[in-house]
């Protein structure tokens, strides 16, 4: 007899995570259901790393809701459990004339989100503030909330912080088949079935399979690739703040955008696909962010390319979030939550939360919820590297293993310990920086495997995917 | 924080920092401290474990480790203050860096640094190849740290990307880690090495060279799958199996360091600016070695490291700093010159030459130093390959008048 949960939640990236995290706060027994082998791994990891506003959301969505909380909850959540934030202020630059003759409509619907501090920036005092801008802008709107985060800290921190208040966290579990039968979900995965009486849908890329399972069909995901270039921390002085485009009749545009790591992003481009695993970068798209960067901030393209990366965003037919439930059933759908995701993550955790209690699930708190700190990844804080005290307690803090990112051997050995502990490259990556920097492993790669294999029991021929 | 004192500081204990702190200490400097970041000094010759090292500086034929080691010794008997696991972390002013080590934080006051912190190869990233980004991608310094410094095989079949030196010797340590080398690419119309570099690694192996190929993309989902090539003549496409790509070359110099100091960057280059007595834009701070020209062989990167120590010690002796620099100015095909500045006065270059490396292969092609009008030397070449050093003699500095104009090198085909 297997156990049964009141509430499971399929998809561990920001969003299920998220989700699993507000639950722990209540007597609740909650499983976290994730195909990957690691949280956050799908649209989560990839993306533009930026806490938003919501100043240019559509006034009156959910998403613009959910974005205008999700940002306050966030901002305070960071602080709290040591999430890179920097409030680094965007500006919104217009290139064409019917751009700037946009600033004042977006200006407006600023102020419908909420969003009341966004003022016109003229162009004298545009290029004061961004010297390395290139020629040939009108002026801009300043945005000063918009902020730079660690895309990666979010969803750990929300999956570890469940998991050691109570919720179990099952990764490499693919859901094949979900059966409602009486008032109980059965969810078959490779290795075992879970039952549940509650049933969260966020799947992200995969929502709309899942919600087909139940037999909705609301919406279908249309997989939206965008690739994005990193440029090395020798570029940070170009720039100081998210450069943004106008949104036109053409997208969104690309923008470029100092990360909390210390590095410069250009990107993303927009592409839909059908292929809902093709993270694929490619020529073209490479090709086409260079050439946008090129006009917003020439400088950038001397510099030297750390990464390329591309992610997908779920997005659907429909403008807004689909959030769905249905209540006889017991079952709640968070799909189309598109790049927004990450701002809005914990307001949809909170709303996940009352909707569900729509449907009749109790929410009492628990006596204790446990808090997280998260190691910090930024570099606007300090790091092990930099602090004496870390280091007179534990020597592995000032031996600096990945050089490029200032990685130590103490916090190799962390994430392989951790309570969510890094069991591939990528997931230390993740959860260190270790490996992401402008060498991608020239001079650390090896050491790092041998010390990931030491800390994990994993062998290194697993670590580099070899089959040898 | 503690505070160390040195009269010179050298970051990097490579084969250019290790020459320049023996030398040091031959020339009667008091404390000279080398700060390394890896666990065990020596540099990247540590891992290269084939033959040829040691000609030029030593007079020997040596592998790599061999190589590395005998330098680790020879500082070491000559009084030289070697710190492993030390990380440069910045700058405080002029001559005094700070540092991480397992001991802690800490503040380095000298009174002269010198940076030699060497060069890196150009990851995938870097060279914008579309595609999946799998495991089983490497650069020939990842791939000699997990098989010779940690007996670790990487894959079983290989293309090597890029054929120099390096990428010859990328060939050779794959076989020796059991991996079959499907193939070693260049876009270039050649190889870039010397034929008995050819023969003891490609041909012995039956590897074939593909050129004028480039990498247009890499598929596999964790792990490589295959690599897509596209001829830049005639833009075909051809797919290869295989679970490893290897780049190699395309140096870069680990100028970080550099730049955080506010030295000047030479943009060719992307190393620290440098006059052809090795002092940098900043008083009292010296680069040499691989930092200064990516990449040369070892030994030549011993010797510059060799010549920074002569200039330092002068400098230590009558605290005098050359100010006055003629810039060196040249175009395409030219790729860079190093030293990139002249100061007047000083009648000799490191090693006798200054080094430039071309972007295309070139046939006759004569190569001529100028300054204004006045030719000052020139040379017919054969032929010029990329990825190969050109070495201009030094002999006409003398030539060179103070307050002229920049000296040009030009590069023309009859």
């Amino acid at each position: 007899m297997t156990d049964i949960y009141d509430v499971a939640i399929i998809g561990a990236g920001v969003v299920g995570a998220a989700v699993a995290r507000e639950l722990a706060q209540y007597e609740l027994r909650c499983v976290l259901i994730e195909a990957a082998d690691d949280v956050g791994t799908g649209t989560s990891k990839a993306n533009t790393a930026i806490l938003h506003t919501g100043f240019d959301a559509k006034p009156g969505y959910l998403e613009a809701r959910l974005v205008q909380r999700g940002y306050k909850l966030l901002k305070a959540y960071a602080e709290q459990a040591g999430i890179p934030v920097e409030p680094i202020g965007a500006l919104l630059v217009a290139w064409e004339e019917d751009q700037l003759a946009a600033l004042s409509g977006i200006q407006e619907k600023a102020r419908q989100n909420g969003v009341f501090d966004v003022e016109f920036i003229a162009v004298d005092e545009l290029y004061r503030r961004e010297p390395k801008l290139g020629a040939g802008a009108l002026g801009a709107l300043e945005v000063p909330g918009e902020s730079i985060i660690c895309p990666f800290t979010p969803p750990l921190a929300y999956a570890t912080q469940a998991v050691i208040n109570g919720v179990a966290l099952r990764l490499n579990s693919p859901v094949q088949a979900v059966e409602r039968v009486a008032d109980e979900y059965f969810i078959r995965c490779p290795q075992e079935t879970f039952r549940c009486r509650y049933l969260v849908n966020a799947a992200g890329l995969h929502s709309d399979t899942i919600n087909r399972m139940l037999g909705h069909e609301e919406f279908g995901v249309i997989p939206r690739r965008g690739e994005l270039i990193v440029f090395d921390k020798m570029a940070r002085g170009l720039v100081d703040h998210i450069l943004l485009p106008v949104p036109g009749k053409m997208g969104k545009g690309v923008l470029i955008s100092p990360t909390v790591f210390g590095n410069v992003m250009l990107g993303p481009t927009a592409e839909n696909l059908t292929d809902r695993t093709a993270t694929d970068t490619t020529a073209q798209g490479i090709a086409s962010l260079l050439e946008k960067g090129r006009r917003i901030l020439p400088d950038l393209l001397n510099e030297e390319v750390t990464a390329t990366y591309a992610g997908l965003r779920a997005s659907t037919e429909h403008d807004d979030y689909q959030i769905h439930l249905h209540e006889e059933e017991r079952y709640l759908c968070l799909g189309g939550i598109r790049s927004t995701g990450l701002s809005a993550s914990l307001a949809i955790a909170e709303y996940a939360a009352e909707r569900l209690a729509e449907a009749g699930l109790e929410l009492r708190r628990k006596a204790e919820f446990k808090t997280v700190k998260m190691p910090n990844l930024g570099e606007a804080f300090p790091r092990p590297y930099q602090s004496e005290e870390m280091i007179r307690q534990n020597a592995d803090y000032g031996r600096i293993v990945c050089h490029c990112e200032r990685v130590t051997r103490g916090e190799i050995v962390d994430a392989a310990n951790a309570v969510i502990a890094a069991r591939s490259f990528d997931a230390l990556r993740r959860r260190t920086r270790a490996q992401m920097g402008r060498c991608q492993g020239f001079f650390c790669s090896a050491e790092v495997a041998a010390l990931l294999a030491e800390a994990t029991r994993l062998r290194v021929e697993t670590l580099i995917g070899a089959a040898l | 924080m503690n505070t160390l004192n040195a009269d010179v500081l050298i970051v990097g204990a490579g084969p250019a920092g290790l020459a320049a702190a023996i030398e040091l200490r031959r020339l009667g400097a008091g404390r000279v401290m080398v700060a390394d970041r890896e666990q065990q000094a020596g540099g990247i010759p540590r891992h290269s474990n084939h033959i040829g090292f040691g000609i030029r500086d030593m007079r020997r034929l040596l592998t790599g480790p061999a190589y590395a080691a005998r330098y680790v010794s020879m500082a070491e008997k000559s009084g030289v203050d070697i710190h492993t696991e030390t990380t440069i972390t910045g700058w405080q002013d002029g001559t005094c860096l700070t540092a991480t080590s397992p001991n802690g934080l800490m503040r380095i006051e000298a009174r002269a640094v010198v940076l030699a912190t060497g060069c890196r190869e150009r990851p995938r990233a870097a060279r914008l190849i579309p595609g999946s980004r799998p495991q089983g991608v490497f650069t020939t310094g990842a791939l000699q740290n997990f098989v010779y410094l940690h007996y670790q095989k990487v894959g079983k079949r290989a293309v090597v990307v890029g054929a120099d030196h390096v990428g010859f010797s990328a060939v050779m340590t794959l076989r020796h880690a059991g991996a079959e080398v499907a193939a070693l690419v260049t876009d270039l119309p050649r190889h870039q090495s010397f034929f008995q570099y050819k023969l003891i690694s490609a041909d012995r192996y039956r590897v074939p060279v593909l050129t004028n190929m480039k990498v247009t993309r890499i598929t596999g989902r964790r792990r490589v799958e295959a690599i897509e090539l596209t001829n830049v003549v005639d833009g075909s496409a051809r797919e290869i199996e295989c679970d490893t790509v290897v780049f190699t070359g395309s140096w870069i110099p680990d100028y970080e360091l550099a730049f955080y100091g506010g030295l000047a960057i030479d943009p060719a280059l992307k190393g620290p600016r440098v006059n052809q007595r090795l002092q940098t834009s900043a008083k009292g701070v010296f680069a040499a070695g691989n930092v200064i020209h990516a990449a040369e062989t070892a030994d030549v990167a011993a010797l510059s490291g060799r010549y920074a120590a002569r200039s330092v010690m002068s400098y230590l002796n009558t605290g005098a700093w050359e100010t006055a620099a003629l810039p060196i100015e040249f175009d395409e095909p030219i790729a860079w010159v190093s030293p990139g500045l002249i100061a007047p006065g000083s009648f000799a270059a490191p090693n006798g030459s200054f080094t430039l490396r071309v972007s295309r292969v070139l046939e006759h092609p004569t190569l001529a130093v100028w300054q204004g009008e006045r030719r000052l030397w020139s040379k017919v070449y054969r032929r010029l390959i990329p990825n190969l050093p050109v070495y201009v003699p030094d002999g006409w500095l003398p030539q060179v008048e103070a307050g002229g104009d920049a000296i040009r090198i030009i590069l023309s085909q009859s």
